[in-house]
């Protein structure tokens, strides 16, 4: 009897924790383990270790919340968003004029951040509406191609001089807003090397412990941030999707029509999944160019190859899966886009690849006279470009072989309590009844 | 739908809102049920002189008819009779060029598809449109109405999604017996795309009759169904008519319409060319030639 209350106590919990989280949890440690390897192959001390597992950990975080924001448009209710790079933009340039300090240039208006990433995350809602709301009227190519113009028109809006006062132009914004984490640790957050608060005391000498710098202990804590908000995202968008709401998403990427002869308000509810959506974008953008390590708000960022990087990491983790989302913005960002420029390091530091051939013709051509050499530098000396020939390559095998994803989960079921066989009343497993349920 | 102000209602008075038909005892639940059938307000379809012209072709050409309450009405004709796109115009589907259609007295023409479902006029089509990525049971929980979870506020706020849970839990319950009721619930983890052309029919209506609705608009529901299953069908359908649904069908087979409903209307050309007991149409000399092909 007893044994059967505790697995009454701790089912909903293993339910919700012992699949996902493990497969993640995994995952995680198979990236940090990879990168950890990588950074003792080319002999980094544990600043350098540090730093190189968080640049994957971070990218991997801020993907992972894109990618997210595009399932439930995409994924879950088959709205074609090919502008997420737009919504981005669009939360990181009005996070940088709201809470910017108003003495830099170009000029923000001081606002506490707060408020600043909330109006950013509201701005992406509004743009997002204001091209939804005539477009999802539409079959769903149009809402495609209106929201790829949309996040054109954006980037050249932000990149053009005439509004350069604002917007910085071509240059970018310049005047980003206050690392959250800088003025947490230190006592002023504009100088690294300033005094650190008490908190900030703690941390460093937690850090150096380790014998971790401070510049890489900063960054470190905003990518611990990022892994939070990535969680909570997480949550969020689980519950959406396991609920009434998300069967109607679901139902309406299936055959709209068929859900609207049940009653349901089918623009309703594309209306909201992509404002949702995009407030979310606004928030990755946020967090991933307009402070922490890699802030830099500059146009160019925001081309559409960015929105196309984020479909792949969606299609790799399996559109229609909030968890395949994570695990496939976390692969993408680690093994397809950070992994290879590091293992041209480890490979030219470890074997002698001199040949330094200018074209594929150059590198071709000794092959004939048996020499591989010149080709294998050509290959390496190029990787930064090949890798996307390899995306390309591997999103047409992908989307041949595993169309679902590789974990191919759009098969998970949208309720807010388990629909499994075991369910039905009169079940003799009556622990079964509140065994599968969500939490509440 | 998604009410901040309804939320913290709900949220303080959970016994005041609408799951108590749920909760209740059966005997209160019919009793809620037959108040509403025995008061009907008008009849419940009723269609006055409905055109529909797509580009040169008028499909429908001025048809009126009424289905009377708890009937089952038949409604037959040759192909391109203008059967389906009458039904598409009464469900919203298409909006007629001409013509207006009364859902239990009122004016319904030219609502949205989902206004005239919510109302309770509810149909299937002719061509199952089961969703095939998810489950059965998934299938038949999307149908009923005022689902407090279709909020994304209540579903995701920690001290509101317990409302969510509780009735998705009592809507489970629901669903796993209308799956029995159509004998489908040995296959209700399976994904409705894997499901046999008759059993999708089945699916059909039995999420169709997971909206609670009022008047049902079945589109060909025996196409391509064995003799068994449409027994067993036909059975389903006799059964809910007791308990006081009113059926409108459209079918090409002729003695099932003449054996089971009592009311039946021909459509030709887009027109109504005959309506009334199934003994006045089968000796209708114009029918028989319509059907033949006399005067195509």
């Amino acid at each position: 009897m007893s044994e059967s209350t505790t697995r009454d106590v701790l089912d909903p919990l293993r339910n919700l924790f012992a699949y996902d989280a493990a497969k993640v949890t995994v995952m995680f440690l198979g990236i940090w383990a990879l990168f950890y390897a990588f950074g003792t192959q080319l002999g980094y001390g544990n600043t350098g270790l540090l730093a190189l597992v968080r640049r994957v950990t971070f990218l991997s975080a801020v993907y992972g919340i894109v990618v997210l924001a595009l399932n439930i448009q995409w994924g879950y209710a088959g709205l074609f968003n090919i502008g997420v790079a737009g919504f981005m933009a669009v939360g990181a340039y009005t996070v940088a004029m709201l809470s910017s300090s108003p003495t830099g240039a170009p000029p923000g208006l001081g606002l506490p951040l707060p408020i600043g990433i909330i109006g950013g995350m509201l701005a992406a809602t509004l743009v997002g509406l204001v091209a939804a709301l005539p477009a999802l009227r539409l079959k769903a190519d149009y809402l495609a191609i209106v929201t790829v113009a949309l996040s054109e028109i954006i980037r050249i809006f932000y990149n053009t001089p005439a509004f350069a006062d604002i917007t910085g132009g071509a240059s970018g914004f310049d005047n980003l807003p206050t690392n959250p984490v800088n003025a947490l640790l230190l006592q002023d957050p504009t100088n690294t090397v300033s005094e650190p608060t008490a908190v900030g005391e703690v941390v460093f000498s937690f850090f150096s412990s380790f014998g971790v710098e401070r510049f890489v202990a900063i960054p470190t804590v905003y990518t611990v941030g990022v892994l939070v908000a990535l969680l909570v995202v997480y949550l969020v968008l689980e519950r959406t999707g396991k609920s009434p709401y998300g069967r109607v998403l679901k139902a309406i990427r299936e055959d709209e029509t068929a859900a609207q002869s049940l009653g349901k308000d089918t623009q309703n509810f594309k209306v909201r999944a992509f404002a949702l959506g995009c407030g979310l974008m606004g928030l990755a953008g946020i967090l991933w160019f307009a402070m922490g390590p890699r802030a830099s708000i500059t146009p160019v960022t925001f081309r559409p190859n960015i929105t196309f990087y984020i479909f792949i990491a969606l299609i790799i983790g399996g559109a229609g899966s909030n968890m395949g989302s994570v695990l496939g913005g976390a692969l993408f960002a680690s093994l397809l886009f950070e992994a290879p420029p590091v293992v041209r390091n480890i490979i030219t530091n470890a074997f002698e690849v001199s040949a330094d051939p200018a074209n594929l013709i150059e590198a071709l051509v000794p092959i004939a006279s048996g020499e591989l050499m010149p080709l294998a530098g050509f290959l390496l000396n190029n990787i930064d470009t090949l890798r996307f020939m390899g995306m390309g390559l591997l999103l047409v095998v992908l989307v041949q072989r595993r169309p679902d994803g590789l974990l191919g989960a759009r098969k998970e079921t949208a309720a807010g309590v388990s629909l499994a066989a075991d369910t039905r009343p009169g079940h003799s497993n009556a622990a079964a009844e509140n065994g599968g349920d969500d939490d509440e | 739908m998604s009410n901040a102000g309804d939320d913290i209602a709900d949220a303080e008075v959970p016994e005041d809102v609408d799951i108590p038909e749920d909760i209740e005892p059966e005997g209160a639940d019919s009793e809620i049920e037959k108040g509403a059938k025995e008061v009907p307000h008008g009849l419940p379809l009723r269609v006055e002189g409905l055109r529909k012209e797509f580009g040169g072709i008028t499909a429908v050409d001025g048809a009126s008819f009424e289905v009377e309450e708890g009937s089952l009405t038949g409604l037959i004709g040759p192909n391109g009779a203008g059967k389906s796109t009458t039904f598409n115009c009464i469900t919203g589907v298409h909006e007629p060029t001409a013509g207006d259609v009364y859902f239990r007295g009122e004016e319904v023409t030219g609502l949205r598809p989902h206004e005239i479902a919510q109302r309770g006029l509810v149909r299937t089509f002719q061509i199952a449109r089961q969703l095939d990525e998810m489950t059965v049971l998934e299938n038949v929980m999307l149908a009923p109405g005022g689902q407090k979870g279709e909020s994304i506020t209540r579903s995701v706020v920690p001290g509101l999604r317990g409302q969510v849970v509780t009735q998705e839990r009592d809507l489970r319950e629901e669903a796993w017996e209308t799956l029995e009721f159509f004998e489908l619930d040995h296959l209700a983890t399976e994904y409705a795309g894997n499901l046999s052309g008759g059993q999708r029919k089945l699916l059909e209506l039995a999420r169709a009759l997971m909206t609670d609705p009022d008047v049902m608009l079945l589109d060909e529901p025996f196409a391509g169904v064995n003799p068994t299953l449409e027994e067993k069908l036909l059975d389903r359908i006799h059964d809910l008519r007791e308990q006081g649904l009113t059926f409108l069908l459209v079918e090409h087979d002729m003695d099932l319409i003449m054996e089971n409903c009592e009311h039946v209307i021909v459509m030709h050309q887009g027109r109504v060319l005959d309506e009334g007991p199934p003994e006045q149409i089968q000796n209708n000399e114009e029918v028989i030639e319509a059907y033949l092909g006399g005067n195509v």
